[in-house]
Formats: C-alpha cells, structure tokens, sequence
C-alpha cells in the first residue's frame, strides 16, 4: 500500500524577486553615486564620508544603505505574493546595466562631455 | 624573507580573499545550474544542501571581505598624497601613476573602474545566497528567479574579473609597501 506523498509546495516567488529587484536597485544606485561623484566636485567631497578613502567611502555605503533600505521594504510587501518575475527582472537588468555604464569610466567621460 | 606589512595585506586582499573568491565561482555556478534543472523533484540530501549554502554564505563573505579590505585598507595607502616637494613617489602609487603619461591610465581606468565595479560583486553574491537558500531545487520551477540568479553570478564573475586584472597590473606598475617589515624565513 503506497502512502500519499502531497506535492512540494511551491513558494511564492514574491521575497526572491525583492531580493533581485533590491540588488538592481542598489547596483543602479551604485553607478549613480558614482558618476555623481566624478561629475559634481560638490558632491564628491559630500560623499568623502571617510576622508582616507576620499568618495568611495559615501557613494558605496550609500548604495550599500539603498539596497538594504530597498530589500527591507519589498521584502515587507511581497513576502507572500508572487509578483511578475519578467517586469522585476527587466528593470533589474536595466538598472544592472545603468550601474555598471556609469562606473565605467570612459563611459562617464563621454556623458560628461555631452 | 621578508615582506612590508603593506605588501602582506594587499596579498591577503587579492591573493587570499579575491581569488579564493573566483575559485569558487566555477563550482557555485556548476551547482546552481544542476540544482535548479533538476526539475524541483529531486530532494538533496541535509549534509548537500547544508554546504552548498555554506558554500554560497562563504563566497558572500570572501567578497564583502575583499571590497571592505580594498576600500579601507588598501586604497587609502594607495591614494596618500605626497607631501609638497616629494621627489620620490614609491610611497604614493596614484601620484606616482599619474606623474607619467605612460602609466596615467592605470589610474584613469584601472583603478577608478576596479574601485567601483568591485562593489557590485558582493551585492549580487548576497542576493544569489538568499534566493539560492530559500528556493533551493524550487529554482527549477521558477524560471525568471533562475534567469536572475545565472545573470547576477555571472556579472559578479565578470566585475570581480576587471578589479582582480586591474588591481594585478596597478600592483605591478606601482606597489602598495610600507610599514613594518615582517621577517618570514631567516636564512641560517
């Protein structure tokens, strides 16, 4: 006599896609505190939290402080919903590549001379 | 045989943490990828899946440890500025750098590229531990959340690439030394 074996329950994908949209978001944030940085001398030395490490030390803790500030928050509201994983990963993606373009520096030499 | 304590830290930062960083990246996305086409069906057994998420927190860990060492440790010995009337820049890797327009662009692009794109390393590898430990064999039943895991491992591959290539040929060019010397052998 077999037993009943239910199937898996399928968790809702809900606090993952927080999870990837958050990492995109922080990444975005990232190339934007960085090209901010190098572009206005205000905000760099706004962002020269640490003066040894100069910028570097604000841009990356604050886009430290928006991932996790971002990740909280979604992860409050889809924690048991499932949400549409192609939207989440489409504007992951982009802000993926926005961040990744404005720390590449020729990239962020080019926009500044525009 | 001795080494600058300076010369010890950057070896820790790049040769210790960074590169057993990229070790494990060959098997994390081998596992990744046989975990989630499994199909959801297949159930690893404990002692499997309590390594792999040992193997993953680890690999999280070795990147925050190598962003944090480079951007509070190394970099500021890297980005000291000479006082005014040093002739000899050895001490001072950027202004030593950027004192040649042959080596500028060390700076210029090495380093203010690596200094950034480094940072999206351990962002993406907490990320891919979370979805990883929470859905486990489930990734094979979530095809978007597999989709993002694979991509977000392989741009940390690749920026953790650029800064561990740049911050190889930046220490050829102009090393990070100084400070205490450390005896590590004595020759009789």
């Amino acid at each position: 006599m077999h037993e009943f074996q239910p199937p898996p329950l399928l968790l809702r994908n809900g606090p993952g896609a927080a999870a990837i949209l958050s990492a995109g978001i922080g990444s975005g944030a990232l190339g934007v505190f960085a090209f901010a940085a190098d572009a206005v001398p205000a905000i760099n030395h706004l962002f020269a939290f640490w003066k040894p490490s100069g910028a570097l030390s604000g841009v990356t803790t604050s886009a430290i402080v928006v991932w996790l500030a971002a990740w909280f928050v979604l992860s409050r509201r889809w924690a048991s919903r499932d949400v549409s994983l192609l939207w989440v990963n489409l504007a992951s993606g982009l802000m993926l590549l926005v961040g990744l373009l404005l720390t590449f520096p020729p990239f962020m030499d080019w926009l500044q001379a525009l | 045989m001795e080494i600058s304590y300076r010369d010890l830290i950057t070896v820790l930062h790049g040769m210790g943490f960074g590169t057993l960083f990229m070790l494990a990246f060959s098997g994390a996305i081998g596992v990744i990828y046989a975990t989630s086409m499994g199909g959801g069906e297949a159930t690893p057994s404990r002692w499997n899946t309590l390594m792999f998420r040992f193997y993953l927190i680890s690999m999280a860990v070795l990147a925050w440890l190598t962003v944090l060492s480079g951007a509070y440790i190394i970099y500021p010995w890297y980005r000291a500025a000479p006082p005014a009337g040093t002739t000899d820049l050895s001490g001072y890797p950027r202004s030593l750098l950027l004192s040649n327009p042959m080596t500028a662009g060390w700076h210029d692009l090495g380093m203010e590229w690596k200094e950034h794109i480094a940072w999206f390393t351990p962002i993406a590898m907490t990320m891919v531990a979370y979805v990883f430990i929470k859905y486990g064999p489930q990734l094979a039943l979530h095809r978007h959340l597999r989709a993002a895991v694979l991509v977000f491992t392989a741009v940390a591959f690749f920026a953790t690439a650029v800064a561990g290539g740049f911050g190889a040929f930046l220490n050829k060019n102009a090393p990070v030394r100084g400070g205490a010397q450390i005896i590590l052998f004595e020759s009789r």
